[in-house]
């Protein structure tokens, strides 16, 4: 093994690993965004919405996340709408990491008994202020954990935009492995910079876990 | 203050209310009484719109509901309810949960709460408890708390649905001698319980029901010693022997 290889393209593989972490970062804000709304809504009275909203998870939860990136990146410029890389990645990425949020977030809303719907009500508040004061407080302490789990699969889910050439940190390490030939010692290091990261959230949810079992 | 007129409830194609009618007045306290599966709490939430009347008329204070969302929240500020699991919100402190109606909904200002939750939580005895969580309090102290919280709205009429029966025997005396204070008071009441002692006390009117009807109605002296029908003679026998 011959890390000195991997030492002497550190600045291709370090920028890999910033872009990773960027796509990574803005997909789990739009999309806690997106999830926390669809959640929100399945959860609503408005069947008009419910039904929509159900195709929309089903859909992007139903097919590989792959599949999503090649329709909207190669398939969208045959309808005559032209995207860039970038914006079908953060798209692709935002309504599927979206879609999976929204079933952690429901579940969430819906893990709260109906007592305490029926107590905010009788009190007065609106729908929102139930919402706002009394469902999403209790629910944040169910829906935290699964969600954090979920950046973390988000995180290392986002290598898969390397397959349309996307320049994350697994692109960039093939970049350097067709230069060195060195496959091993290139992968192990790009591993270990998804470690990194992905260490430290699964002991903040393991954390988080242990906190909710005493509380 | 209460007026109900023909209300039909059914779930699917099950009917819970058969055009049952029942009027409270001012300051009444009614007791009802009746078997599991009468269809007694289905009534109280019915009252205040927890569950829609297929057919029937509500009147509160003179008003008529009808489905608007802003008449029904308005109601529900006038009527307050305690149900049997408390309901209490567990992420927040006595003094939150009774202060969350006056703040969102009576719009107080923030002096006048304090002083609000002050004086309800003197009248049920747990001024002490007003920085404690509900998990932190026992049954019966979470149930005045329930009683505090609906109180805060200054409500014209509380609605009970059996507050007392999911408490130890020992704490059922604290929860009732709040709402006898409240009766005391002149409070409008609907109580659902089988508090027999409790009803002989303070009821002014005792209602038995069975299979969503109201089968009859009396003082408590009358019901409880003298009862026409046989399935209230039934019915007291079996909590007679239950107690
Ligand atoms: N949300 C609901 N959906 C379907 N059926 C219901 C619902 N709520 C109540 N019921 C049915 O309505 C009937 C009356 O229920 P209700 O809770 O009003 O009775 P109750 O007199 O309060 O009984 P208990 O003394 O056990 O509390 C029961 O047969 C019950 O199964
Ligand atoms: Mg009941």
């Amino acid at each position: 093994m011959d890390f000195h290889i991997v030492w002497v393209y550190r600045h291709l593989i370090l920028q890999g690993f910033l872009v990773t972490v960027e796509i990574s970062a803005m997909t789990i804000v739009t999309s806690t965004i997106v999830g926390l709304i669809a959640g929100l809504l399945k959860t609503s009275k408005h069947k008009w919405l419910i039904s929509p909203i159900i195709a929309y998870v089903e859909i992007f939860r139903g097919s590989p996340v792959l599949i999503q990136l090649f329709m909207v990146y190669f398939g969208l410029p045959y309808l005559g709408v032209s995207i860039s890389m970038f914006n079908a990645v953060l798209l692709v990425f935002t309504l599927y990491s979206g879609a999976y949020i929204a079933e952690i977030v429901r579940a969430g809303i819906e893990s709260i008994s109906n007592g305490q719907r029926e107590a905010a009500m009788t009190i007065g508040l609106t729908y929102s202020q139930m919402m706002r004061k009394i469902i999403l407080p209790q629910a944040l302490r169910v829906i935290l954990p699964p969600l954090f789990g979920w950046y973390i699969s988000l995180l290392k889910d986002t290598s898969i935009a390397s397959v349309i050439g996307y320049t994350e940190m697994v692109f960039q390490g093939q970049n350097v492995i067709n230069m060195t030939d060195r496959p091993f010692e290139v992968y192990l290091t790009v591993a270990a910079l998804y470690f990194i990261i992905s260490y430290p959230l699964s002991k903040f949810v393991d954390w988080m876990e242990r906190r909710r079992a005493y509380a | 203050m209460i007026e109900l007129s023909n209300i039909v409830k059914s779930f699917g194609k099950q009917t819970i209310l058969h055009n049952v009618s029942l009027s409270v007045k001012k300051g009444e306290v009614v007791v009802i009484i009746g078997p599991s599966g009468a269809g007694k709490s289905t009534l109280l939430r019915c009252i205040n719109k927890l569950e829609d009347i297929d057919s029937g008329e509500i009147v509160i204070d003179g008003e008529r509901l009808t489905r608007d969302k802003k008449q029904i929240r308005k109601l529900r500020a006038e009527v307050g309810m305690v149900f049997q699991q408390f309901n209490l919100f567990p992420h927040l402190t006595a003094r939150d949960n009774i202060a969350l109606g006056p703040t969102y909904t009576l719009k107080q200002g923030k002096a006048n709460i304090d002083k609000i939750v002050d004086d309800i939580l003197f009248k049920v005895g747990l001024l002490e408890k007003k920085m404690s969580y509900p998990g932190q309090l026992s049954g019966g102290q979470q149930q005045r708390i329930a009683i505090a919280r609906a109180l805060a709205m200054q409500p014209k009429a509380m609605l009970f649905d059996e507050p007392t029966s999911a408490l130890d025997p020992e704490l059922v005396g604290e929860v009732l001698n709040v709402m006898r204070d409240l009766a005391k008071d002149g409070m409008t009441m609907v109580c659902v319980t089988h508090e027999m002692k409790f009803a002989r006390e303070v009821a002014d009117r005792v209602i038995v029901m069975v299979d969503g009807r109201i089968l009859e109605e009396g003082t408590p002296e009358t019901i409880f010693t003298n009862p026409r029908e046989e399935r209230t003679q039934s019915f007291l026998r079996s909590i007679l022997q239950k107690n």
